[in-house]
């Protein structure tokens, strides 16, 4: 600052700053309060695009399927980041900005509340009468002994007094307000740095496991797996989680929207630590997740698995599985993709198609599903021959590549049309065999989850709120007293003429009302003595 | 009682609740007559310069009328809420139907609360119509037949993150409700064309004081809205922020009341700018009720409707 000054006085023209005084001086613009308003500001504006567009990090395919319907302004709002607003470099920009600014107020704050924490009051000013809330009162009793008085309800009503003179008193009050906002500031910080570690260090997984199967934690277990950038995949805790049976309910009373609403979702299972640990069989909820070492296990989603099997031309089993299906739709409309490659590599068999939980065919839409129970269940396939994994290429589990493959199709000419309840069985054409629907059995979603930062983001949400809390309750205020002797009275017991001023940080509507109890305790007082 | 009957019986005191607010709303307009009445007088008075200086108009039995009869209506209305609850067992606000009236019984309650400390009476207007405007909303628009939850709802943090988020939203409500007279009298008076209803209420400072007082308690609650909403997203979704357009939503409401309590302790700051701000964070509350909930895709798209 008197850097500043001196410069200025020394060129008439505009003040120069050398690269630290500019330093210095961006430095304390940020760390201002007006700084972190603006960027408070930006953030919530910067945050509302998410909320709007589909983001990669919630729902991919909506992603690309918006890409597909704007092919004009869909790439341009893809490289500004408005489908990964929250990994955007300018989001990140706001809330790193706001971080140091965080950082850098809260120390100079701290210190300063440190030093004004151990030193007196200040000094009463020249006019009391001039402060917010101000009333002067007679009352019997000489200066000093008022003013021990005063002293003593002030300290009583947890103000810190002290007095420069034998006349005056200065009192103060809320410093824990200050501390409150101090704590909550820094929590604040410690949530942001919590975010950021579980980032960095947290993984997911996730996998579709049906009923009898068991997911174990390798990277080659799971469907999707995602580790942040520090994550050491090699030394993931050898949990295994096995699925017993899964079990869902759907509305069937109400009508309307809530009509196959879901009501209950329930997967047994029976999980291990590790090979050689003993089990536990325990029920997973959607509100109640499995704990494991170092890792939470979720039940997220749920569907059908349909258990077929498919034979060769000779009756021969050349595949039997619980194959899930991907509801689509609130009424399971599934969809997915059996696989059969234990055949000669050109004569492989693959099958797409629908599950249908509670089948319809309507007229538009054709074949759909009613409602999400097993009222009537049906699998529609089509069917093809040829190669499943062309160069051995890795492919999407519940989708059908068919470059390679031809569909197959009855002597008629017309494509082969599998429609499957469960127990039937339908011949393929050209004694290629016959698949058969056994029964169908359901998978439960699993994701899989670690952040090991989680612990500290909940001591900071905590903290914030305490601070938040004491903070708010207390109140920030500054009262003076000032007394003087009434001379030339015609009373025979003396008079002290008594000056109260009072101001508070940040307006206080209860302020004169403070000041007034202070002057009835003040004349309580003097009550009880008499 | 079946669950049917108890429903019947819930939208029928729903109703009536809506028949006695419109008629406490009628009586605090006739009560807020009065003071504009009253303070015009005063005003012509002051002119003669003798004139007795009156800080509060004096209280019409209109006042006192609307006022019980906004008690009356609040029971009613916490009857039917509490008819809604028995029929469906469980809390009462599982979609947009149930979380606008429990909503609106907060908003009521919370006047009427606060009334027991400060007299608010001459608000009443301000406050009975748009509860009622928001009741309207919810028996022709949101109306929800009674059922139960989806999986994902039941859990006790529904009961936590929910009834406090409602707590919260009435005293933000109220607030708004304070922060908006405070802009529009304090605008008047500037220009010195003030109308004669802004004239009438109490001044300036009063309005801005009561607005950050009810502001400065909402605040923390939604602080915990926020929090626990993220523990409970932790043990139904297995991550406690996701960026779900709700979650954006509530943290950018958060932000933006932050923004306000940081505007209003900075002093190049009006209070003025800083009750914007406040109206904002309020204009975030609507849009996430109305469109975020009703439009945008997400976790949280089970409103029910
Ligand atoms: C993550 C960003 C921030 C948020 C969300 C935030 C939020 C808040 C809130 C809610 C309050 C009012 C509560 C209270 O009085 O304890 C407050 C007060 C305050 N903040 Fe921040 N703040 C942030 C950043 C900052 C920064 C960077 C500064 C440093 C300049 C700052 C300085 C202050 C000060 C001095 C007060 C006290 C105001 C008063 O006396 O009422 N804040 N902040």
């Amino acid at each position: 600052m008197t850097e500043l000054k001196q410069r200025q006085v020394g060129t008439i023209t505009q003040p120069r700053l050398g690269p630290t005084g500019w330093a210095r001086w961006a430095w304390r613009q940020l760390t201002s309060m007006r700084a972190a308003l603006l960027l408070l500001l930006c953030l919530a504006v910067a945050a509302v695009p998410g909320s709007i567009w589909p983001q990669r990090n919630i729902d991919a395919a909506r992603v690309a399927d918006y890409l597909q319907r704007h092919p004009l302004a869909g790439p341009w709002m893809d490289r500004i980041g408005l489908f990964d607003v929250y990994a955007s470099p300018w989001f990140a920009a706001i809330y790193i900005l706001l971080l140091v600014s965080l950082i850098g107020c809260i120390g100079p704050r701290t210190m300063h509340y440190a030093r004004a924490y151990r030193a007196a009051p200040p000094r009463p000013p020249r006019h009391l009468d001039r402060l917010e809330a101000h009333r002067r009162v007679q009352v019997p009793g000489t200066p000093q002994e008022v003013v021990h008085r005063t002293r003593t309800i002030l300290g009583r009503r947890h103000y810190r007094t002290h007095a420069y003179d034998e006349h005056s008193i200065s009192a103060e009050s809320g410093h824990l307000g200050e501390a409150g906002n101090l704590l909550f500031h820094a929590s604040l910080a410690l949530i942001v740095i919590a975010v950021a570690a579980g980032h960095l260090f947290g993984w997911r997984g996730d996998a579709i496991v049906p009923e009898g199967q068991a997911l174990t934690n390798t990277l080659s277990s799971y469907g999707t797996f995602s580790p942040g950038p520090w994550v050491d995949t090699e030394r993931l805790a050898p949990f295994t989680v096995r699925v017993d049976s899964m079990r869902a309910t759907f509305e069937e009373q109400a009508s309307g929207a809530q009509f196959g609403a879901p009501r209950v979702f329930t997967a047994t299972v029976t999980a291990s630590d590790g090979p050689g640990d003993p089990t536990r069989r325990t029920k997973l909820e959607v509100n109640k997740p499995l704990s494991l070492p170092g890792a939470k296990a979720f039940l997220l989603g749920n569907g059908y698995a349909p258990v077929v099997t498919v034979r060769d031309g000779a009756g021969k089993v050349v595949y039997r599985d619980a194959t899930p299906f991907l509801p689509q739709d609130n009424n399971y409309r599934s969809t997915g993709a059996i696989k059969v490659s234990g055949l000669p590599k050109d004569r492989q068999l693959g099958f797409t198609g629908l599950f249908l939980p509670t089948a319809t065919i309507e007229a538009r839409i054709g074949p759909t599903s009613l409602f999400p129970a097993l009222k009537n269940p049906a699998l529609v396939l089509t069917a093809y021959e040829g190669e499943l994994y062309p160069g051995g290429r890795p492919q999407n589990v519940y989708t059908l590549a068919t470059d390679a493959m031809t569909q197959l199709r009855q002597p008629s000419g017309d494509p082969v049309r599998i429609w499957l309840t469960p127990g039937s069985t339908v011949q393929l054409p050209g004694g290629r065999g016959s698949i058969t629907l056994e029964s169908v059995s359901r998978f439960a979603g699993l994701s899989v989850r670690h952040d090991p930062a989680k612990p500290f983001a909940l001591i900071g949400a905590i903290g914030a709120m305490l601070g938040l809390t004491f903070s708010f309750t207390t109140r920030r205020r500054r009262v003076f007293v000032r007394v003087m002797p009434v001379v030339g009275g015609a009373e025979t017991t003396p008079m002290t003429i008594v000056d109260f001023g009072a101001l508070a940080k940040g307006g206080d509507p209860r302020l004169r009302a403070a000041v007034d109890r202070l002057i009835s305790d003040l004349f309580g007082t003097e009550r009880e003595r008499s | 009682m079946t669950p049917r009957v108890l429903e019947s019986y819930s939208t029928l005191s729903l109703y009536s609740a809506i028949a006695v607010f419109t008629v406490a709303m009628v009586a605090f307009a006739t009560g807020l007559a009065w003071r504009v009445r009253t303070a015009s007088a005063s005003a012509t008075a002051t002119d003669a310069a003798v004139a007795p200086r009156q800080d509060r108009p004096a209280r019409s039995a209109a006042d006192g009328i609307a006022y019980s009869l906004t008690w009356l209506a609040a029971a009613i209305l916490a009857a039917a809420v509490l008819l809604r609850a028995l029929a469906v067992m469980r809390v009462p606000w599982g979609n947009m139907f149930e979380f606008t009236t429990t909503g609106s019984l907060a908003v009521v309650l919370t006047f009427l609360v606060a009334n027991l400390r400060w007299d608010l009476r001459w608000s009443g207007v301000f406050v009975v119509g748009p509860v009622l405007l928001a009741l309207g909303m919810a028996v022709t628009v949101y109306y929800t037949a009674a059922s139960q939850l989806l999986p994902s709802l039941r859990s006790y943090w529904l009961v936590i993150h929910v009834s406090v988020a409602i707590l919260s939203v009435a005293l933000f409500s109220l607030g708004a409700v304070m922060s908006l007279l405070f802009v529009l009298k304090s605008r008047s008076t500037r220009r010195s064309t003030g109308s004669r209803i802004l004239a009438a209420l109490p001044d300036t400072t009063t309005l801005e004081g009561t607005a950050y007082a009810l502001h400065i308690v909402a605040f923390p609650l939604w602080t915990f809205t926020l929090v626990a909403g993220a523990i409970w997203a932790e043990q139904a979704w297995g991550a406690y922020w996701q960026w779900d357009p709700k979650e954006v939503w509530t943290f950018v409401i958060w932000v933006v009341y932050a923004a306000y309590l940081h505007a209003r302790a900075t002093s190049g700051w009006s209070r003025e700018a800083s009750a914007l701000l406040a109206l904002a964070g309020y204009v975030s509350i609507l849009v996430n009720y109305m469109v975020v909930n009703v439009y945008f895709v997400g976790m949280h798209s089970y409103s029910g409707m």
